[in-house]
């Protein structure tokens, strides 16, 4: 049967065929096309890779930033607090300062009413004094005239009140 | 389902026409009557000679006949002969000179060398000369391995012209990365085992080469329907190409497994397994060889018997031609439909198998031996 006789020249032709063939598609056509398939993952698997770890940086970044505000509005809050407290004490301390500086002109002003008033009363017993001295001149001249006693116990009182002012 | 039933009618309709054509041509019957061979005078249809002269070779490329003129082209026959040396023609001045060129004639029917090309010796007989001539199938063959490199290096130049991290491709060359990178990693990565890369280019050349003889042969008309897988020689050749790859690159372990297997003593000493393993080298190829000879030629005898019955129910009457013919074209259908698979899954089996017997004679590891 000749169907099963291989036929000498078509060997020899396709072995010229398949063999430039198989050569020319070796070397210019699977290995380029499979290494860029290839490269192409891995190139992907790299991005891939890379996309991650991006990620994982931003969802890191992400935190620390929120701790960051956190701690800033933390750190703010402290601050205010501060601020505040420090307000409330320097307005109490000015107060202070300023009740104390009042009270000091008010004891001032106290200690010089109370001299003025002392001396006023002073002034006062002296022109007392002296009108009584007047007017008991007056009592006693009328009197003197009448008897000598009279006169002896006005300067023994006289002497009295002199020694009295005295003291 | 009204559109389908319209679609059955129409088809039915066409198919009637179809099959009253070959009963309106009956007339040309005597001319198919003188020009088939005496042997089947009594049948009009020479149906033998018609599928063995679509698969077999020739030294022209029948294309068609109108009428009474053959349209074919010429090959040139190149021989060369023991006693006058080298000769170099076309097919056709053979029958411008009456069937003999240069002392050269085509056998007789009947003959040991049947259609080919003979010379006669000193005492008369058929002498045989060595012959590379450009059959059909050798252009068929030429045809084929130059669409194979126009594509593949079609396809691998778009991956030239890109730097390395470029966007996949689409259409068309994605569609073969799809095809290369499928037998690449399913077939041969697995098949093959850790050296894979040495054969890869070999296997994938064989793939895409069956695959496309295999498809070019499924077109009825001139650049293919030459059955090209369908053809001992070249599938001869595939096999041989394997057998040489898994010997040729066979390691120490896989000769070991040969000729002293890991089995009972007494199956070596008499050398029972080593016989039959070393028989299995050559039934692996062999087997090879004749699966996908066997397959594409089955095929097409099958597409060409359910052609045929058209033309030879031509004779039975109107009725019974339509009728042959609406299933002559429905069977012609399927066939080609599952032509098409088989092309591709006897592509793939081929490149498996050979990828299978490679990787066996890769292996490395000592067969594990049975602990007592």
């Amino acid at each position: 049967m000749s169907l099963l006789v291989p036929d000498t020249g078509l060997l020899f032709w396709m072995l010229l065929s398949f063999g430039i063939v198989f050569v020319v598609l070796a070397k210019y056509g699977f290995p380029a096309i499979i290494k860029m398939v290839e490269g192409r993952k891995t190139y992907i698997d790299k991005s891939l890779n890379a996309a991650k770890k991006a990620n994982e940086q931003l969802s890191e970044l992400s935190a620390k930033s929120q701790t960051i505000v956190a701690e800033a509005n933390k750190e703010q809050g402290r601050i205010l607090k501060v601020a505040m407290q420090e307000r409330d004490k320097i307005i109490a301390r000015a107060s202070e300062q300023a009740e104390i500086a009042a009270q000091k002109e008010l004891d001032e002003v106290k200690e010089k009413i109370k001299l003025e008033k002392e001396e006023a009363i002073r002034d006062i017993r002296r022109q007392v004094a002296n009108l009584s001295v007047e007017i008991a001149e007056k009592i006693i001249r009328k009197k003197l005239k009448e008897s000598d006693d009279q006169m002896e116990m006005i300067d023994r009182m006289l002497d009295e009140v002199l020694s009295k002012d005295k003291n | 389902m009204k559109k389908f039933r319209n679609i059955v009618l129409l088809l039915l309709f066409a198919f009637g026409v179809v099959g009253l054509m070959p009963v309106m041509a009956q007339g040309d019957g005597t001319v198919q009557k003188d020009v088939s061979s005496a042997k089947s005078a009594k049948n009009p249809v020479d149906v033998k000679g018609i599928i063995f002269g679509h698969i077999g070779d020739s030294y022209e490329w029948h294309i068609t006949k109108i009428g009474n003129t053959t349209l074919s082209i010429p090959l040139p026959i190149i021989v060369y002969s023991s006693t006058t040396g080298w000769h170099s023609f076309l097919s056709s001045r053979l029958k411008e000179n009456g069937g003999i060129y240069e002392g050269f004639s085509l056998a007789p029917a009947g003959s040991k060398y049947e259609d080919k090309l003979v010379e006669h010796n000193a005492s008369g007989q058929e002498v045989r000369p060595f012959d590379i001539s450009i059959t059909k199938i050798t252009l068929a063959i030429f045809i084929n391995s130059f669409l194979l490199l126009v594509i593949i290096l079609g396809v691998a130049r778009w991956y030239k012209k890109r730097p390395q991290d470029a966007v996949a491709p689409k259409g068309f060359v994605g569609f073969m990365e799809m095809v290369i990178m499928m037998i690449e990693d399913d077939v041969i990565k697995s098949c093959v085992g850790p050296k894979y890369k040495k054969f890869s280019p070999y296997l994938l050349t064989v793939f895409f080469f069956i695959l496309i003889c295999n498809l070019m042969a499924l077109i009825p008309f001139f650049p293919g329907g030459v059955s090209v897988t369908g053809n001992i020689a070249i599938t001869m050749f595939l096999a041989l190409c394997t057998f040489v790859l898994v010997n040729v690159f066979g390691t120490k372990s896989y000769w070991k497994g040969i000729f002293w297997p890991d089995v009972p003593l007494w199956l070596k000493v008499v050398p029972i397994m080593p016989v039959i393993e070393f028989f299995g080298i050559f039934t692996k190829p062999f087997a090879l060889m004749i699966r996908l000879f066997a397959n594409m030629i089955s095929g097409h005898m099958a597409m060409l018997v359910l052609t045929s019955l058209i033309f030879i129910t031509a004779s039975f009457g109107a009725a019974m031609n339509s009728a042959m013919t609406v299933a002559s074209v429905f069977f012609n259908i399927f066939m080609n439909a599952l032509e098409i698979l088989i092309a591709i899954i006897q592509a793939y089996v081929f490149t498996m198998l050979s990828a299978v017997f490679i990787g066996l004679a890769q292996t490395n590891e000592e067969p594990k031996k049975i602990e007592k």
